[in-house]
C-alpha cells in the first residue's frame, strides 16, 4: 500500500477521517452520553482533518499504486470540505434536536459523506472517483430523508436518490466506455493519450456521459431540476451541506480528472460545452430566483447560478481560472453555509418562517443576526470587500485571459441581476416593519458556526491574496 | 535596534490605539473605568513613539525605511501592496500625534468627567489616533486614502459627539459632506495615478515620473493630478473655499478640537501635500500657493472680530494652515513641515487652554463675558501666553523660527520670480495674527471681570488638565528645534532631520529656480533627481535678515495695536467699528460664506435634487418599471415554466393553495419521470450542438 512512511503520513487526512468514522460508530453504540459527545467529536474531527490538510499542503505525492494524490490542491479541497462540514455540524447540533430527529447516524453519515468527497478530490483513477462519488451520494440520500416523519423529506430523499442514481448511471456508463476504449481507468494515462483516443467514437461518448453525469452533481442547467425540490424538502442543515460540500466535491472531481486536458496540446476541447451550460445556469438561476418566495428555494436557484459562475472557470480552463474556481468554492462554501445557518435559526420549530417576508424587520428583532446575514448576502451578491467579490473577480479575469470576454460580460450581467434578490433580503430586514410576530431562538453552537463563516468570508475578502497564493503554488 | 525593529515598533504604534478602541467600545457599557485602559494604551503608544523617534533620529537619520507586503494580486503585473515609509518626517509626526493624543486623553479625563458617554468618547479618540498614525506611516496613496476616510469618520463621530444638540449633529454632517467634495478630487487623482503607473506607492510613482512617464503623456495632466490630489488637502485642511466646516466643528468637545481640528487631522492635508511634493509642477504649485494665500488671509480677517474663544482659534487655525499650504506652494518645503510641527504644539496648547478656561467658566465661550482671569487661572494664563507669543512669531519661540522661515521663503520667491504678492500677504497675515491673538488674550485674561458671578466661581483646573498645557507650552520654545535663538537654518530640525525634497516632475515644468540646471547639486540620485538649486539657497540667505526684522516689527506692532485697543483703551473700539461698519460686519459674518453656500450650493443642490427627483420619478422609474415589469414577466414566465412544465401542474396548484399543496405533493409520482424525460431531451440537444 505505502512505499514508505512519508506516503503514509501524506495520506493521513483520509486515514484520520476513516478512523474517526470507526470511533464515532463505537461512541454511538457504547456511550450513554453519545448525544453530547458525538456532535462535538464530529466537529473536532472535521476541524483536525481540515487544519492538518492546510498545514501539510506541501506533501505532494501519489500513493497507493497511482490511485490517490496527496498534498497541494487535494489538501486545500480537503480543508474546504472538512471545515465546511465542521460548520454544518455546529449548526446541526441544536437544529436536529429542535426537530426531534436526533439519531447518532446523522453525524456518522455526515462523516462518511465527507470521506466520499475527499476521495473524489484525491482521485487519480476513475474508479476512485466513482467510489468517492457513491460514498458521498448514498450518504446524501440518507441525510436528505433523515427527518423521516416529514413527508417532504421522504419525497426529497427519494427524488434525490432516483435522479442521483440516474446521474451515477451516466457516469458509470461513461467510465465503462472509457475503459473499453482506453483499456485503463488511470486518469494520467487517459489524459496523456487523450488526443489519440478521441478518434474512437466510443471514447468520446464515454467522456461526454461522464461530463453529463457530473453536470448533474454540480447542479448545472439543464440538469438542475432536483436542486430546488431536494433543498426545500430536506433539513436546512443538510441542504447546506449539499449545496456546498457536494458541489465542491463534484468540481474537485472534474478538476482532478480533466484539468490536465484543459491546457493540453489540443487546447480546451470542453470550452464550448462548459460555456453553454454556464451561461444557461447563471441566467436561469438568477432570473428564477427573483420569483421565489421561499428562502430555501431562492438559495437553491442561487446555487444553480453560482454553479454557472464556477463553470466559467472551467470553460476558461487556464491556471488562474482553476485557482479562481478553488477560491470561489472556498468563499462560496462559507457564505452559503452562513446563510443556511441563519435560515435554520429563523425558520422556527416547524419550518413556519421560510417565507422571505419572515425576514421583514429582522434588524430590529435580532440586530446582530441581521448584520451577519447582510454581510453574507452582500458577499453572495459579489459586493467587495467580501469573499464573493474576489471569487467572481478572479474567475472573470481568468476568462478574459482565455479570450472569453463575452462570457465574463455575461457573468457580470447575471451577477447584477442576482444582486436584486440578495439585496432584497437586506432591504426586508432593515427597511420593512415586521409583518408577523415570532420569536427567534438562537443557539450558541449554531452562532459559533455562523460567526466563523462570516469571519472567514470577511478575511477572504480583505486578504484574498494569502489564500489565492496558497492555491496558485500548486497549480 | 535594527530597521526591522523600527518597523515592528511602528506596527505596534499603529495598532495599539485600534486595540484600545475595540476594547473600550466593546466593554464600555459593562466596565465603567475601561477608559483607563485606553489612556494606558495611549501612554504606551507615546513611549513607543518617543523611542522610535529617538532611535531613528539618532542612528538612522539618513535612512528611508520602506516595508511592503502584498495585499492581493489583481493580475500578473498589478498587485496591491500595503506598506510603511518611515523617514524622519514620519517619526516626528508619529511623536507629535502620539504626544498630543496622549495629552488630550489626560486632559479629557477631567474635562469630560460628567459625560454619560464617557467610555465611548475615549474609544473614538482611540480610532482617531489609529487612523492618523495610518496616514503618517503609509508609503502609498491607497492606504493614505483609506486612513484619510477613517480620520474623516472619527472626526465626524467626535464633532457630533453631543448629538442631542442639533448644532453639533449639523456640524458633524457639514464637516463630513464638505470633506467629500475635496475627497472626490483626491480620488480622481488616485485613479489617474493608478491608471498610469499601475501602483499606488509614492516611491514607484516618483520613480516613473522621473523616468519620463507622465499621465496621458502630458504635462497638463501631471499638473491636474497634483491639483486633484491637493483637493483632498483643501477639504481636510479646511482651505479656501472649503474652510467653512472647521469653525462649525468647534461644536465638538474642546479637547477634540485641540487634537483633531487644530493639531493633527487638519494638518493631514499639509502632510499629504508634502508627501506628493515631488510630483507637483510649477503650475500646480502656483495653484496651491494661491489657495494657501487666500486661506491665510480671509480667515485672519474674520478672526479679528469673532467673540467666541474657540471660533477665534478656529479661524486662526485655518489661517495658519493656509500659511503652510502657501509656503509649500512657493517651495518652502522644510519650513512648511517645521511650521506644521510647531503649530501642532502651540495650537493644541491654545485649544486646551481655551478648554481650561471654558471648564473654569462653566461652559462659557463668549470672551465678552470673561476678563481678568489671569488671577484666577495663573497656569492656564502663562501657558496660553507662551503659545500666543509663539503663534505671533515673537523670538525665543518655535513659531518665530518657522514663521520667519516661511516669510523669508516668500521674500526669496518674490526676488526669484518677481511675484511679491505672497510676501505681502504673508506679512499682512503675520500682523493680523499678532493682533487678534493678543486681542483674545487681553479680553479673556486681562482687565476687569465682566461676569462677576462666573468669575467668582472660576478656579484653576485640576492637574491632569494643567499638565498637558505645561508640556505643550514647553514644546513651543525654540530650544527643542535649534540651539540658535535667532536662526533655525543651522539647527538640527532643519539641517539634520529634514532632507531636501526629491523632485521628479519634468525639468521644463518646474519653477526656474527649482530646475536642475540652476546651479544645482545632484542629491540622492537613486530616486528622483535633484534638490533645490543654489540660486534658491542664495536668495534665502539674502531674504533671511530683512524678512526677520520686518516680521518682528509687524508682530510687535500687531501686539502693540492690541494693547492700545483693548488694554489701554486709547482708541474706542466701538467708535472705530461704527466708522468702518461695512467692513466690520463683513468680517463678523465671516465674509458671508455660509450664506453664499446656502444660497448657491445648498439651494442649488436642493433644486437640482428636486429636478432629479422629478426625472427619477417620471422618467427613470418609468424605464425601470418597464424593465422591471419585463424582467418580472420574463422571470414569471421562466418561473411558470419551471413550475408548470417541470414541477407539473399539480405542484403549481400546490403553490397557489398553500397547505393543500402538501397533500398534493405526496402524489407527485409522475414528476421524476418528467425530469428524466427533460434530461434526455437536453442531452439530445447538447449532442446535436456538439456533434463535431
Amino acid at each position: 500500500m505505502f512505499n514508505n512512511a512519508q506516503e503514509f503520513f501524506n495520506t493521513l487526512p483520509l486515514i484520520i477521517m476513516g478512523g474517526g468514522i470507526v470511533i464515532s460508530l463505537l461512541i454511538e453504540i457504547y456511550s450513554d452520553k453519545n448525544k453530547v459527545i458525538l456532535p462535538w467529536f464530529t466537529a473536532l474531527l472535521f476541524l483536525a482533518v481540515g487544519l492538518h490538510s492546510l498545514f501539510y499542503t506541501n506533501d505532494v505525492s501519489i500513493v497507493m499504486q497511482n490511485m490517490l494524490a496527496t498534498g497541494g490542491n487535494v489538501n486545500i479541497f480537503y480543508a474546504i470540505f472538512t471545515l465546511g462540514a465542521a460548520v454544518v455540524t455546529l449548526i446541526s447540533i441544536d437544529y436536529i434536536k429542535k426537530y426531534d430527529m436526533y439519531f447518532g447516524e446523522y453525524y456518522l453519515i455526515l462523516q462518511t459523506s465527507v470521506l466520499g468527497m475527499m476521495l473524489m478530490a484525491a482521485a487519480k483513477d476513475l474508479f476512485v472517483i466513482f467510489l468517492g462519488l457513491e460514498l458521498m451520494s448514498i450518504s446524501f440520500y440518507i441525510l436528505a430523508g433523515m427527518n423521516r416523519k416529514r413527508a417532504k423529506a421522504n419525497e426529497a430523499s427519494l427524488k434525490y436518490f432516483l435522479l442521483g442514481s440516474f446521474a451515477t448511471g451516466f457516469i458509470v456508463y461513461g467510465i465503462a466506455l472509457i475503459y473499453g476504449s482506453a483499456h485503463t481507468t488511470s486518469i494520467d494515462f487517459i489524459t496523456t493519450n487523450f488526443a489519440g483516443l478521441t478518434s474512437n467514437l466510443l471514447f468520446v461518448a464515454g467522456v461526454l456521459l461522464f461530463l453529463i453525469g457530473f453536470s448533474f452533481k454540480i447542479a448545472a442547467f439543464p440538469f438542475h431540476m432536483w436542486v430546488p425540490d431536494v433543498y426545500e424538502g430536506s433539513s436546512t442543515t443538510v441542504a447546506a451541506l449539499f449545496s456546498t460540500g457536494g458541489k465542491s466535491a463534484a468540481f474537485s472531481a472534474i478538476i482532478a480528472s480533466l484539468f490536465a486536458l484543459f491546457n493540453g496540446p489540443s487546447g480546451n476541447v470542453f470550452t464550448p460545452y462548459f460555456a453553454v451550460i454556464s451561461v444557461l445556469s447563471m441566467f436561469y438561476g438568477s432570473i428564477v430566483a427573483i420569483a421565489q418566495v421561499n428562502i430555501k428555494r431562492m438559495l437553491a436557484y442561487s446555487s444553480i447560478s453560482h454553479a454557472g459562475y464556477l463553470i466559467i472557470g472551467l470553460a476558461a480552463g487556464n491556471h488562474d481560472a482553476i485557482a479562481g474556481v478553488m477560491f470561489y468554492l472556498g468563499a462560496y462554501t462559507f457564505m452559503n453555509l452562513g446563510a443556511f445557518g441563519i435560515v435554520s435559526l429563523v425558520e422556527g420549530k416547524n419550518e413556519t418562517n421560510l417565507d422571505i417576508n419572515s425576514y421583514a424587520g429582522l434588524a430590529s428583532k435580532k440586530p446582530f443576526l441581521a448584520a451577519l446575514l447582510s454581510i453574507l448576502m452582500f458577499s453572495l451578491a459579489g459586493v467587495p470587500p467580501f469573499a464573493g467579490f474576489f471569487g467572481k473577480y478572479y474567475i472573470f479575469i481568468a476568462a478574459i485571459e482565455s479570450k472569453l470576454t463575452w462570457l465574463a460580460i455575461l457573468g457580470v450581467i447575471s451577477s447584477a441581476i442576482s444582486a436584486y434578490f440578495y439585496i432584497r433580503i437586506v432591504v426586508l430586514m432593515y427597511f420593512k416593519p415586521a409583518t408577523n410576530d415570532f420569536q427567534i431562538e438562537t443557539s450558541n453552537s449554531a452562532m459559533l458556526g455562523i460567526i466563523t463563516s462570516v469571519i472567514i468570508v470577511i478575511l477572504l475578502g480583505i486578504f484574498p491574496g494569502s489564500f489565492l497564493d496558497l492555491i496558485t503554488r500548486f497549480i | 535596534m535594527t530597521e526591522t525593529g523600527i518597523i515592528n515598533i511602528s506596527l505596534a504604534i499603529l495598532f495599539l490605539p485600534l486595540l484600545g478602541f475595540i476594547v473600550t467600545l466593546l466593554l464600555g457599557k459593562k466596565i465603567k473605568s475601561i477608559y483607563l485602559f485606553e489612556v494606558f494604551i495611549l501612554t504606551v503608544t507615546l513611549f513607543a513613539a518617543i523611542f522610535v523617534a529617538f532611535i531613528k533620529l539618532s542612528y538612522y537619520v539618513d535612512d528611508r525605511i520602506i516595508a511592503e507586503i502584498q495585499w492581493f494580486k489583481l493580475s500578473e503585473t498589478i498587485s496591491i501592496k500595503l506598506g510603511f515609509l518611515i523617514d524622519n518626517m514620519t517619526v516626528i509626526m508619529l511623536f507629535v500625534v502620539a504626544l498630543i493624543s496622549a495629552l488630550v486623553h489626560y486632559f479629557s479625563i477631567a474635562y469630560m468627567k460628567d459625560d454619560p458617554r464617557y467610555n465611548r468618547y475615549f474609544a473614538y479618540l482611540g480610532i482617531f489616533t489609529f487612523s492618523m498614525n495610518g496616514i503618517v506611516l503609509t508609503n502609498n496613496i491607497l492606504m493614505m486614502y483609506i486612513f484619510w476616510e477613517l480620520v474623516g469618520l472619527s472626526s465626524y463621530l467626535l464633532i457630533g459627539f453631543w448629538f442631542e444638540k442639533k448644532s453639533a449633529s449639523d456640524a458633524g454632517k457639514k464637516a463630513f459632506i464638505v470633506n467629500r467634495v475635496g475627497d472626490i478630487g483626491m480620488f480622481a487623482g488616485i485613479l489617474i495615478l493608478f491608471l498610469t503607473y499601475n501602483t499606488f506607492s509614492f516611491e514607484s510613482i516618483f520613480h516613473s515620473i522621473a523616468a519620463g512617464k507622465l499621465p496621458f503623456n502630458s504635462d497638463f495632466w501631471l499638473t491636474m493630478t497634483g491639483i486633484l490630489l491637493f483637493m483632498g488637502a483643501i477639504g481636510k485642511s479646511a482651505q479656501f473655499p472649503l474652510h467653512v466646516w472647521l469653525p462649525d466643528a468647534m461644536e465638538g468637545p474642546t479637547p477634540v478640537s485641540a487634537l483633531i481640528h487644530a493639531a493633527t487631522m487638519v494638518a493631514a492635508g499639509v502632510y499629504l501635500t508634502i508627501r506628493i511634493f515631488g510630483l507637483l509642477t510649477a503650475d500646480a504649485m502656483m495653484f496651491i500657493a494661491i489657495i494657501g494665500m487666500l486661506s491665510a488671509f480671509i480667515p485672519a480677517t474674520i478672526a479679528l472680530t469673532q467673540n467666541d474663544i474657540k471660533k477665534v482659534l478656529a479661524y486662526s487655525t485655518v489661517s495658519q494652515l493656509g500659511y503652510m499650504v502657501m509656503a509649500l506652494g512657493i517651495g518652502a518645503y522644510k519650513f512648511t513641515f517645521f511650521h506644521l510641527v510647531a503649530h501642532a504644539f502651540f495650537k493644541a496648547c491654545l485649544f486646551l487652554g481655551s478648554g481650561s478656561v471654558i471648564y473654569a467658566m462653566h461652559h462659557e465661550q463668549d470672551i465678552r463675558n470673561m476678563g481678568g482671569l489671569r488671577k484666577k487661572l495663573p497656569l492656564t494664563y502663562a501657558t496660553f501666553l507662551i503659545a500666543t507669543l509663539a503663534i505671533s512669531g515673537i523670538p525665543l519661540t518655535s513659531g518665530f523660527h518657522s514663521k520667519d522661515g516661511i516669510l523669508a521663503s516668500s521674500f526669496a520667491f518674490g526676488s526669484l520670480t518677481g511675484n511679491w504678492i505672497f510676501a505681502i500677504v504673508g506679512f499682512l497675515v503675520a500682523l493680523m495674527t499678532a493682533f487678534y491673538m493678543f486681542r483674545l488674550v487681553i479680553i479673556t485674561f486681562h482687565g476687569q471681570p465682566r461676569d462677576q458671578h462666573k468669575y467668582e466661581h472660576a478656579k484653576e483646573s485640576p492637574f491632569v488638565m494643567v499638565m498637558p498645557l505645561i508640556v505643550l507650552a514647553g514644546l513651543s520654545i525654540f530650544i527643542f528645534y535649534t540651539p540658535n535663538p535667532l536662526n533655525a537654518d543651522e539647527g538640527w530640525f532643519i539641517s539634520k532631520w529634514l532632507p531636501a525634497p526629491v523632485l521628479s516632475a519634468p525639468n521644463n515644468t518646474r519653477f526656474d529656480f527649482m530646475q536642475e540646471t540652476a546651479g544645482a547639486v545632484t542629491h540622492n540620485p537613486s530616486h528622483g533627481t535633484i534638490t533645490y538649486s543654489e540660486s534658491y539657497t542664495e536668495a534665502m540667505h539674502g531674504a533671511h535678515n530683512p524678512a526677520m526684522i520686518l516680521a518682528l516689527v509687524l508682530a510687535l506692532s500687531g501686539m502693540l495695536l492690541a494693547y492700545i485697543f483693548y488694554q489701554w483703551k486709547k482708541i474706542n473700539v466701538d467708535k472705530l467699528t461704527q466708522a468702518i461698519k461695512p467692513l466690520y460686519t463683513f468680517s463678523l459674518n465671516k465674509w458671508y460664506f455660509d450664506e453664499l453656500y446656502d444660497k448657491t450650493f445648498v439651494a442649488g443642490t436642493i433644486g437640482f435634487s428636486k429636478l432629479i427627483g422629478w426625472f427619477d420619478a417620471k422618467i427613470v422609474d418609468g424605464i425601470i418599471n418597464g424593465a422591471g415589469n419585463l424582467t418580472r414577466l420574463l422571470s414569471v414566465f421562466t418561473g411558470a415554466f419551471d413550475r408548470i412544465v417541470i414541477d407539473g401542474i399539480v405542484n403549481f396548484a400546490a403553490y397557489l393553495s398553500g397547505f393543500i399543496g402538501l397533500i398534493f405533493r405526496r402524489i407527485q409520482t409522475g414528476k421524476v419521470q418528467t425530469y428524466l424525460i427533460l434530461v434526455i431531451f437536453s442531452i439530445i440537444i447538447l449532442l446535436f450542438l456538439f456533434n463535431d
